[in-house]
């Protein structure tokens, strides 16, 4: 069975058909992993036992798994076994969809490239010198090298789009609150969300499905307005597309990936979309900035209850409660999340809270505003998801500055609680390119449309050459 | 120089409900050490909170109590700091958007009320406790270990702020006593102290009287009882003047009394200028009081205040210890008001529930009030024994005042006076001492004639004969 091509919902035809078992799909995937993991590092912790007679999944280290080492790639987790299920690995479960592993992640999602897993890099399937992206690039080079025909990744600022345009795979960061964070190891509460990373637009719909809704467990749920559907529709005729300049022309977008992107919009317009330029000046301009004040804020908040009293990394030694913290969190924390606690602790504290954490939030709502504005002349924005492809390993680790502007075309719509979904639409240099498309809340029926159709039209080739 | 105190409060009250603030563990701070937890309140990664609404209403009922107004929107804030007792690392709380805001409790005393502000009422967990062992009387100092129960943690609490509208020691405690009833009687809290349910931190400064500057404050912690806390302030009052009197400045600290020893001088710390970082709770949506409850209807189904009830009794003329006695129980001040429209005057109305009925352990919500007024107004007219059986009897559905009010006593000189002579004429002795100027011989006489009656006698007309028989 070739898992590199196989998708989740050819999967589930198998398993409905009886051409296969689930317990020997899982085995397959298994099996995948020994083969190719030693190589991409992937996976943090893999999963022989079949629970559940569907199709199987790998989970982000950050999403709580009962009994299941749970560690967001940070040391000062390492060994903790949450006693519960996140929701939507409960919901997962109900499905019937056996865990194949963890994934591999930067230390507590902050991060672009997965180099700042307390645990190593992972490698990216269409060159391994080079990173998968990141927070989730662990996710997304699972499910790129065949190692799980489907996963769940999380995204604060483009933690699933921006790995999932590097890694050639398909990724849905939904609208803020579809999804519970309900035991995700959380980074920034106001942005985390879980989402779906797969080969294909429909799979990521299926997934999509399965785990979001309303959930009494996180106050900031919502039900969907209306279910979730599957993509059918093979043209775009009616759809009006926005191009912000801003998002498609900002210094720093490699050329490779502008032509890549640009050809795709050319091929949505003979699908019949109509493509219009647009502007996000205050977005763009800001919301990087804003991001780093916001998410850095809320991350030094969520990071202080690993304390080593009660869970995970103590660090050893005699001297009071001050002491015990410490070392812990100075031997338990990587350098980024230091960084981060940082920023964020500056920006809260008395004096600087109204000029920093206060402003940022007054230009989030007009970043939300902004888009709320285009959204009345279009159904979609278009734009790259990452100004560049794959970068080599090492290349930012040393310039965290560069690894942040990364993400400066996912963070936006982010800030806008909005839905993005990245699909591949070519290569630049053999390396694959994101297409990210953005609605207006709970548009995740039309992202799937437009990414649906784009997809047929496109017809990328997922597996890496590499691997073919 | 006649210096004026400045006194604020800060109490913090657990609420009743059944389950914690932002988990669903069931409220139980002194069960079995640790029995009372789940991942939300050990804050295991990935957790989230989910308000408890009872909380909420109850915290609504409160602020409405107080006059407190109820705002189209209340933000959870976090507040963050390091300590073992605060499992997440912040506690949620509220910052500038609390659910009560601009109340005022009247405090009523024997020269007319004063208004008491209230800045504000706000919700908030609290934090688990912590046992320090191996070190002297469980300090931290010294101790070899520190143990964390979490079963407290994530307990509703309630934090009522006022402003420094305090002036004496005495309104303090009788603030503190009438907020504590109010708590009390809605059903929203124990509010007792020795448990924890009721804690408070009173801020206290002077000026110079007639002048509006706020001085430096001290804050005083862990007083164990309202009257300690009356004798607490008192001492730091007086220790303020002093300073000023003598040249100096008051420093900003915070007193720390241990409240097992109250004669123990209180523990001093400067006041760490500590930043709590609050920020809005990302993990909530802001609770729109307003929408979700009304609080017209709210209003509407609270009890009379302890504060109304309290004016009403003084006005009637009562002595405030008497009038707080009767206050602390709303079935006590029913039936003094039943007994008083029946025509007895205040303070033998007052007297008869607070001893009387209180002796008898009869429960004063039952007592038919108007009835056992009856046999009130004629206790000179009845035994002694009649007057105790009716209280006795008082709280009975078939209680009638007839049956004891036909007890009357013996009144009549014609029967009394066989008696009263028999009994001067064997107690010569003390007969003469009387005559000789010891009055108070006039009990005994008294005594002996009920005796011999079997208390059959009216003791006022025992009174009367013997006197007219003793001038002789």
């Amino acid at each position: 069975m070739d898992t590199l091509r196989l998708t989740a919902q050819a999967a589930g035809g198998m398993l409905e058909r009886g051409e296969v078992s689930a317990a020997e799909l899982h085995g397959v995937y298994r099996a995948a992993i020994d083969e190719r993991d030693p190589e991409l590092h992937a996976f943090l912790t893999t999963v022989d036992e079949v629970e559940g007679d569907g199709i199987p999944i790998a989970f982000k280290d950050l999403i709580s798994t009962r009994g299941i080492e749970t560690t967001a790639a940070s040391k000062i987790l390492a060994g903790y076994e949450p006693v519960f299920d996140a929701t939507v690995a409960t919901r997962c479960k109900q499905a019937g969809l056996p865990l194949l592993g963890k994934t591999n992640m930067d230390e507590f999602a902050m991060g672009s490239s997965t180099e700042n897993s307390g645990f190593g890099p992972t490698r990216n399937p269409w060159d391994p010198e080079r990173v998968p992206g990141g927070s989730s690039g662990g996710s997304t080079a699972a499910v790129s090298a065949g190692l799980a025909p489907w996963a769940l990744g999380s995204d604060t600022g483009g933690s699933i789009k921006q790995p999932a345009a590097l890694c050639g795979v398909v990724g849905l960061r939904p609208t803020y609150g579809t999804v519970s964070r309900y035991g995700i190891v959380a980074f920034a509460s106001s942005l985390d969300q879980i989402g779906p990373i797969a080969k294909t637009v429909r799979d990521c719909a299926l997934l999509y499905r399965i785990v979001s809704g309303r959930d009494p467990c996180d106050s900031t749920t919502v039900e969907l307005p209306q279910p979730v559907e599957l993509p059918q529709a093979e043209d775009l005729r009616g759809l009006r597309i926005g191009v912000p300049k801003e998002l498609n022309e900002t210094e720093g977008i490699e050329p490779g990936v502008t032509e890549s992107v640009n050809a795709a919009l050319e091929q949505a317009r003979e699908l019949g979309a109509e493509l219009e330029e647009c502007s996000l000046p205050r977005s763009v301009d800001f919301g990087l900035s804003c991001y780093y004040l916001i998410a850095p804020s809320e991350a030094s908040s969520n990071l202080a209850r690993y304390d080593g009293v009660r869970y995970g990394y103590r660090a050893e030694g005699d001297g009071d409660i001050r002491q015990l913290y410490a070392r812990t969190r100075d031997a338990g924390f990587g350098d980024e999340p230091k960084r981060r606690i940082m920023l964020g602790t500056y920006a809260l504290s008395a004096g600087y809270y109204e000029a920093f954490y206060g402003q940022a939030q007054k230009v989030r709502t007009l970043i939300k505003q902004e888009h709320d504005a285009l959204f009345e002349r279009f159904d979609l924005l278009a734009s790259p998801t990452s100004p560049t492809v794959a970068f080599r390993l090492g290349e930012r680790t040393q310039n965290p500055l560069a690894m942040y502007l990364s993400d400066v075309l996912t963070i936006p719509s982010n800030m806008a609680g909005l839905p993005g979904l990245s699909i591949p639409c070519g290569l630049s240099d053999g390396l694959p390119v994101g297409l990210q498309l953005i609605g207006p809340q709970f548009s995740e029926n039309a992202l799937f449309r437009a990414g649906h159709a784009l997809e047929q039209a496109l017809d990328f080739d997922y597996v890496p050459e590499r691997l073919r | 120089m006649t210096w004026e105190p400045v006194i604020g409060l800060e109490i913090h009250v657990h609420l009743k409900t059944r389950t914690k603030m932002f988990c669903r563990c069931a409220v139980g701070a002194l069960d079995e050490p640790n029995t009372r937890t789940c991942p939300v309140c050990l804050a295991f990664p990935g957790t989230l909170p989910v308000p408890n609404k009872r909380a909420i209403e109850m915290t609504l009922r409160l602020g409405l109590a107080l006059g407190c107004e109820i705002p189209e929107r209340a933000v959870f804030h976090r507040k963050n700091y390091f300590y073992p007792d605060n499992p997440k690392g912040y506690q949620i709380s509220q910052y500038d958007e609390p659910l009560c805001v601009n109340g005022r409790l009247a405090l009523p005393g024997p020269d007319g009320a004063v208004e008491i502000g209230i800045t504000r009422a706000h919700l908030e967990e609290d934090a688990a406790k912590t046992l320090h062992v191996g070190g002297a009387e469980g300090r931290i100092h010294g101790a070899t270990a520190s143990l964390i129960d979490f079963n407290r943690a994530g307990t509703p609490l309630v934090e009522i702020v006022t402003e420094p509208d305090i002036r004496t020691p005495e309104q303090a405690r009788r603030f503190l006593q009438l907020l504590r009833q109010t708590v009390v009687e809605l059903g929203i809290s124990d509010a007792e102290m020795e448990k924890g349910s009721l804690r408070f931190d009173v801020n206290v400064s002077v000026r110079p009287a007639g002048s509006d500057e706020l001085r430096t404050r001290t804050e005083l912690k862990n007083m164990n009882s309202f009257a300690f806390a009356a004798r607490g302030i008192e001492r730091e009052i007086d220790r303020q003047v002093a300073i000023y009197e003598s040249g100096g400045e008051v420093e900003q600290e915070t007193l720390h009394f241990d409240p097992g020893r109250e004669d123990a001088p209180p523990l001093r710390s400067k006041e760490e200028a500590q930043d709590y970082r609050y920020f809005p709770e990302p993990d909530l949506v802001p609770v729109e009081p307003r929408l979700e409850w009304s609080p017209d209807e709210l209003r509407a189904e609270l009890p009379e205040s302890p504060s109304a009830r309290l004016e009403r009794v003084l006005v009637a003329g009562l002595e405030l210890r008497d009038a707080e006695a009767l206050n602390a129980e709303p079935a006590r001040v029913s039936l003094f008001e039943a007994i008083r429209e029946a025509g007895v005057e205040a303070r033998p109305a007052a007297t008869f529930v607070l001893n009387d009925v209180a002796r008898h352990g009869v429960d004063p919500a039952r007592v038919n009030g108007a009835e056992l007024a009856k046999v009130l107004m004629e206790r000179d007219q009845i035994p002694r024994e009649a007057l105790d059986a009716a209280v006795a009897a008082s709280a009975n559905d078939d209680f009638s005042a007839a049956e004891y009010l036909a007890q009357r006593t013996v009144a009549d000189a014609s029967e009394l006076d066989p008696v009263i002579d028999r009994i001067l004429s064997e107690n010569e002795e003390q007969v003469a001492a009387y005559q000789a100027g010891k009055e108070g011989l006039l009990g005994f006489f008294v005594g002996q004639v009920m005796r011999e009656t079997r208390g059959k006698a009216n003791p006022k007309a025992v009174n009367d004969r013997l006197r007219e028989k003793l001038k002789a």
